[in-house]
């Protein structure tokens, strides 16, 4: 097992907060944001990968046979499920801004200081 | 009675599936008995099983998943009286805001009921689960449900923004928790927190875990708004429906707190070092400084929901300083703390929907002496003010006490001082919002204040409104939690139900052997008023009344000159402090990032 896939999903949770740090667009910052999310289901899914291991389906293989763990998989299922209402939820206030105040820039609202 | 389990989770759920379902056909009414029945039964029963659970836990596995050989495959819910107790909370406050929100809203869809049920469900699922990555899935139907509910009122823009805010930080959160689950994962084979703690128990923490640690604390700390990551709070109550924040700031902010001291106790307890004073160190620093930054950033509101906000915020930085000391004794401090907080805090947010309702501002300034008319919620309001400066031994006195105790028990003897001169502070700004608007005390302009242009619609003004169904809700809340401490035996039972909640063996025993041992406790003793907590409590009393009246009269206290002075030698900070609190989401998530990374590089320091 390399290190390789635990690397990536470093650079990708650090790239995905770079965007939502700097982001002049709300879309922009959602789409980041669930970059930043993905970084999750590569660090999941390395977790549980075995080098020749087959798919945790055992109907027409021996039990016996490696396979890779199945339970990491069903933690990303999930964890997609519950970001994708958020990031639904997310695009939704971001249309809602466009129409109410005519601009997308996180920092062309100020209603919140101090 | 193990059938009880599940139901506080479930009870909400089939409500809000129910009337998402029907709540078009049915009249508005039909919606409101349904979700208030709902909430109100999840009440019932969450109590039911802070009794059940009170001398010995119980482990429910869904789906008759046992463990078997001392291996958890499948979930569980292990209900202490502490993790039921929190449960029992939320469905108290929202039972309370549900009445208040019969009269309260002018227009409120089926959604409404809908999200506050879900939100409900979340947080009790939160409060019970044994299993860390059931922790996350509730935690974020938590956090999903409540990023709606504050964007509730879309019409509007700051709604949006503070929900956005609110959203987008508690997402990063929830990742880092996701991320820290994973790397235990890959180095314990397990999500059940007994099975976590199991196999890390007594081996020295390596790097893995140190990572691990930091983030799961980190993302339960974004959702307890421990600095540097509370900003999105203060967004998010100023904005959201006033009903909701009840919940934000008695139940959601603590569970965050709650999420900590569990993971902490259940799955990192047992590796060495843990009770170290490094671990304690850190956690105190953070705890001092969120309650710090909170009460004085509280004193500069004139947005009320904002003060009480920042007031919060003051509140989860004293809470974390009784979990951070790592003993029973501070989180029984704690828990008191949260129960007494929560309740009168979600009543004064309440008096505060009463204000908008009838006044349609939630201005200090704008509001001074109009609520006169209004006197039976000005003496609620100051009620409530009142407990939040801890005076014994009532509102917040007894878990203040406790971890004033605790501390000094460690050779902190500076934090009852720091504690009482925190609660001054936040006491202080609410009572000075009371005289203000309530009596018509004090100058009708105060350049200290930061400036507050826009104004609230939450509802239309029509005073006929105010009845007694939002009177009733908010009178409950605050005398409850005022005279709390009154509860015979009260103190007795939370340190009993703290000694269980930080006792990892037994939890270990009942959770992966099906022991069903009693969790006997020795050191009984009946509510002790010390001389020096007494003493503390007089003196955070009447320092919180005169800072008030300082703030409301200090033109006439003091001399121009000395006045000008003090503005010179503080201004350029608070300001600064301001600055800070940009409201844009980019410099948050900068802060967060930066609050990861520190708290990761204390952690390895101490640690390895």
């Amino acid at each position: 097992m390399s290190y390789l896939p635990y690397a990536l999903a470093v650079w990708i949770f650090v790239v995905g907060i770079y965007g939502v740090v700097s982001s002049r667009n709300f879309v922009h910052l959602v789409v980041c944001l669930t970059v930043t999310q993905s970084s999750t289901y590569v660090l999941l899914l390395a977790i549980g990968y075995t080098n020749g291991g087959t798919a945790p389906i055992f109907a027409d293989v021996p039990q016996t046979s490696k396979a890779v763990d199945p339970v990491v998989q069903a933690l990303t299922l999930t964890d997609v499920v519950v970001s994708v209402t958020v990031a639904a939820l997310l695009l939704a206030l971001a249309i809602q801004v466009q129409k109410r105040r005519g601009t997308m820039n996180p920092d062309e609202l100020r209603e919140l200081r101090g | 009675m193990d059938a009880l389990v599940p139901l506080p989770v479930a009870i909400p759920l089939i409500a809000a599936a129910a009337l998402t379902a029907t709540g078009h056909f049915l009249e508005k009414r039909v919606d409101d008995l349904t979700a208030i029945a709902a909430s109100a039964a999840t009440l019932v029963i969450s109590l039911l099983l802070v009794f059940h659970a009170a001398d010995h836990r119980l482990a429910y596995w869904m789906g008759g998943w046992k463990p078997r050989h001392g291996l958890a495959i499948g979930v569980s819910f292990t209900v202490d009286p502490v993790g039921a107790g929190f449960a029992a909370l939320a469905a108290a406050l929202m039972t309370a805001a549900l009445v208040f929100s019969w009269r309260y809203f002018d227009e409120v869809g089926t959604l409404f009921h809908v999200l506050m049920l879900a939100f409900l469900a979340g947080m009790c699922g939160f409060a019970l689960s044994g299993d860390l990555f059931n922790m996350f899935v509730w935690f974020e139907l938590m956090g999903a449900a409540a990023y709606a509910l504050t964007g509730y009122r879309v019409e509007e823009t700051s709604p949006l923004q503070g929900a956005i805010n609110f959203a987008v930080t508690n997402t990063l959160g929830a990742y880092c928790v996701l991320i820290g689950i994973a790397l235990l994962y890959g180095r314990t084979g397990a999500l059940n927190l007994a099975q976590i703690g199991q196999t890390l128990a007594g081996r020295s923490p390596d790097g893995l875990v140190v990572v691990a640690l930091t983030l799961v604390v980190c993302g339960f700390l974004v959702k307890g708004a421990i600095v540097p990551f509370h900003f999105w709070l203060a967004d998010a109550h100023a904005v959201a429906p006033t009903p909701v924040c009840v919940l934000f700031s008695g139940a959601m902010v603590e569970l965050g707190l709650y999420g900590v001291a569990r993971v902490y106790w259940t799955a990192f307890a047992g590796v060495p070092g843990a009770h170290d004073g490094g671990l304690r160190d850190i956690l105190l620093g953070l705890g001092v400084l969120t309650a710090v930054l909170g009460c004085v950033m509280c004193f500069l509101q004139r947005h009320i929901k904002r003060l009480l906000a920042y007031s919060t915020i003051s509140h989860a930085g004293l809470m974390l300083i009784g979990i951070a000391l790592l003993r029973p004794d501070g989180v029984a401090g704690s828990a008191l703390i949260v129960i007494a907080h929560g309740l009168v805090k979600g009543g004064l947010f309440l008096c505060v929907g009463i204000l908008l309702n009838a006044l349609s501002t939630v201005d200090e300034l704008r509001l001074r002496g109009r609520g006169r008319a209004l006197w039976p919620v000005g003496v609620l309001f100051t009620l409530g003010a009142l407990a939040l400066a801890a005076p014994a031994p009532l509102g917040l006195f007894l878990g203040k006490s406790l971890v004033e105790g605790s501390a000094a028990h460690h050779s902190y003897g500076w934090v009852a001082p720091l504690v009482t001169a925190v609660t001054i502070v936040s006491a202080g700004a609410v009572l000075r919002v009371a005289g203000r608007v309530f009596l018509g005390l004090g100058a009708a302009e105060d350049p200290l204040l930061s400036p507050e242009p826009d104004e609230e619609h939450e509802v239309a003004q029509d005073p006929e409104r105010s009845g007694v169904l939002m009177l009733l809700p908010t009178a409950a809340l605050i005398l409850a939690g005022v005279g709390m401490g009154l509860v015979p035996g009260i103190e007795h039972h939370v340190k009993h139900a703290a000694e269980t909640f930080t006792d990892r063996q037994s939890y270990v025993a009942t959770v992966l052997n099906g022991a069903n041992e009693h969790t006997a406790v020795d050191s009984l003793s009946l509510l002790t008023l010390h001389a020096s907590s007494v003493a503390w409590s007089l003196a955070s009393l009447v320092g919180s009344v005169l800072l008030a009246l300082l703030a409301l009269y200090r033109e006439r206290l003091v001399g121009r000159a000395a006045r000008d002075r003090a503005y010179a030698l503080v201004g350029g900070g608070l300001d600064a402090l301001r600055a800070v609190h940009s409201g844009v989401i980019g410099d948050y998530v900068a802060w967060l990032t930066f609050g990861v990374a520190a708290l990761g590089g204390l952690l390895a320091l101490v640690l390895t």
